[in-house]
């Protein structure tokens, strides 16, 4: 197969955690062909998830959290074009349009597009001052700049997901007033269990950041540069910067002027490859298949993006068999809490949390009947680990004992 | 500036130097084998781990409770075992050899 990469070009679209991962496994599994990306945002790729944490609270910029380091690139023959975006699919001349009016044309196509952030339609959001989204770099370089200038520091944080979450308490930590709004009964409410969101509700309230759930931000009034955030219970907020975390939209549109298939993101089989057999899509944009969970999933974690990219790199590169099975996880960290969540919990029926004796520690297990679908660990990475092993191996648990803490945290415990 | 030692598990030696930054980036950076570094540092992949060698062990000390916690019930564990991204480049003794873990 390597003989005849050489020849060849690999062109990605997006060079953020899935493209660049791609493109170092492709030289590992020996692509010898020109590898190029393209990304619409000028920074060199970093890693994203210190944004809304790290980041934040430091002064330092993104190079402290490269995804590899400029030398590598070089080294690896790996060809980064910056600051352009990529304009349309020609999939019948293998080629790309970009935004400088040149065309590329590709052997191999990766479409790695991400997600934006979604901008609900609230009236007033246009005019908004200091309003922003947590994304890039450069709305977290926005988000920090604004709250240096801000005297008051009144921070609105819309929606209470774990972007929101976490944004809030690196701002709480620098001295923010900061206030929640969720629209739902409850924080965390499409991702976790309710025993979940009560801890992280306390957590924040405990830290002086005020959580307000049910509430459904309708409009913004700006005044002098200061906002009133207006709920529809008419409850007013003022704010000197806002950061809006209520989801994404996912990246699709090239893929869908291109015809290729769409469902809830792009569609790909078990190599990550779409209905194009030169084209793959991979990361927060790709809809694929769990082998593990007998489900399609769309997926917005780091382990999807690199775990993913691994797998189509391997298929790109000629290997057979190539099945791309994973458990996937997360984590997230707010204050001194390390929330770290295994597998997939959607269609459980039943939960055993156990409570361990060190202060805020603990882990939530998610069952169909007695299958394990999933693990939420606070500060207890040891349910974490041991979660992945029964996951992964289909292992009968003991729920009894599970819950019992007078029982050591041992993998022959619950069996 | 530390000398640093990796040995695969198919027995290719890597020797790097590094001045700043965690073990696991640069190795990274000198492209060992077996070490991914999936999360970025933040101990949660366990795609970093290494065994100390161990003359070594005392000079480049405990794990932490988190980084144990993730250790613990890792296929690979050994009494020398430690996650990569939380060890500091120049807090590491020089000369220092690793074993890279399955
Ligand atoms: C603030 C924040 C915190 C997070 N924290 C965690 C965490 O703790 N743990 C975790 O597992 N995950 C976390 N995530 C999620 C994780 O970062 C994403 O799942 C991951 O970035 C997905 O990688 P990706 O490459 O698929 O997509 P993206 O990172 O979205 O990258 C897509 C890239 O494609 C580019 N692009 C899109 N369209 C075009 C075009 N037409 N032309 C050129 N370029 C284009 C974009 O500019 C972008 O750089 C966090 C995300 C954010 C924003
Ligand atoms: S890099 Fe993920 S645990 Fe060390």
């Amino acid at each position: 197969m390597t003989t005849t990469t050489q020849s060849q070009v690999c062109v990605v679209i997006g060079a953020s955690h899935a493209g660049i991962n791609l493109a170092f496994a492709l030289r590992r599994e020996g692509w010898e062909g020109n590898i190029i990306l393209y990304d619409i945002d000028k920074e060199f790729p970093y890693h994203r998830p210190p944004l809304s944490k790290a980041y934040l609270t430091s002064e330092e910029g993104t190079e402290q959290s490269l995804l590899f380091p400029k030398e590598n690139y070089d080294d690896e023959n790996i060809t980064l074009k910056l600051g352009i975006s990529v304009k349309s699919i020609n999939r019948n001349d293998k080629s790309i349009n970009l935004s400088d009016n040149t065309v590329q044309s590709y052997d191999k196509l990766v479409i790695a597009t991400g997600a934006r952030p979604f901008i609900p339609p609230i009236k007033g959001i246009e005019t908004a001052q200091n309003l922003f989204p947590m994304r890039t770099a450069e709305d977290a370089a926005n988000i920090r700049k604004a709250f240096n200038a801000s005297t008051k520091k009144r921070v609105i944080v819309i929606g209470g997901g774990y972007i929101g979450l976490e944004t809030a308490a690196s701002l709480k930590k620098l001295g923010a007033q900061v206030v929640v709004l969720e629209r739902e009964e409850r924080i965390l409410a499409r991702v976790t269990a309710p025993i979940m969101s009560e801890f992280f509700t306390e957590l924040h309230q405990s830290n002086a950041v005020e959580i307000l759930t049910s509430k459904n931000v309708i409009s913004i009034e700006t005044k002098n540069d200061i906002n009133s955030v207006i709920c529809d219970d008419n409850s007013t907020y003022e704010a000197d910067l806002i950061v809006v975390g209520v989801g994404i939209k996912v990246n699709t549109e090239l893929a869908q002027e291109a015809d290729l298939v769409i469902e809830n993101g792009i569609k790909v089989d078990a190599t990550a490859r779409t209905n194009d057999e030169h084209i793959y899509a991979i990361g927060d944009c790709s809809y694929h298949y769990n082998p593990h969970y007998k489900t399609n999933v769309r997926l917005e974690s780091v382990q999807n993006a690199v775990d993913q990219a691994k797998t189509a790199a391997k298929a790109i590169c000629g290997q057979e068999n190539v099945v791309y099975d994973t458990i996937p996880w997360f984590w997230s960290d707010q204050f001194d809490v390390k929330l770290q969540m295994v597998g997939l919990s959607n269609g459980y029926n039943d939960i055993v949390t156990r409570k361990e004796e060190t202060k805020n520690s603990f882990s939530t297990w998610y069952f169909r009947d007695e299958e394990l679908l999933a693990v939420d660990a606070v500060n207890f990475a040891k349910a974490y680990m041991l979660g992945t092993r029964f996951i992964k191996s289909g292992q009968l648990i003991n729920k009894t004992k599970l819950s019992d803490t007078t029982i050591p945290f041992k993998p022959n415990s619950f069996i | 500036m530390a000398k640093i030692t990796f040995i695969t598990s198919n027995n290719e030696t890597i020797i790097a130097e590094g001045t700043s930054g965690s073990v696991m980036e640069l190795a990274v950076k000198n492209k060992v084998k077996g070490i991914d570094g999936d999360c970025g540092g933040v101990c949660s992949c366990a795609t970093c781990h290494v065994h100390v060698n161990e003359e070594f062990w005392s000079a480049v000390g405990k794990p932490s409770e988190l980084e144990s916690d993730m250790l613990e019930f890792d296929d690979n564990v050994s009494e020398y075992s430690r996650l990569s991204c939380q060890l500091k480049v120049e807090e590491v003794p020089d000369g220092l050899i690793l074993k890279v873990a399955k």
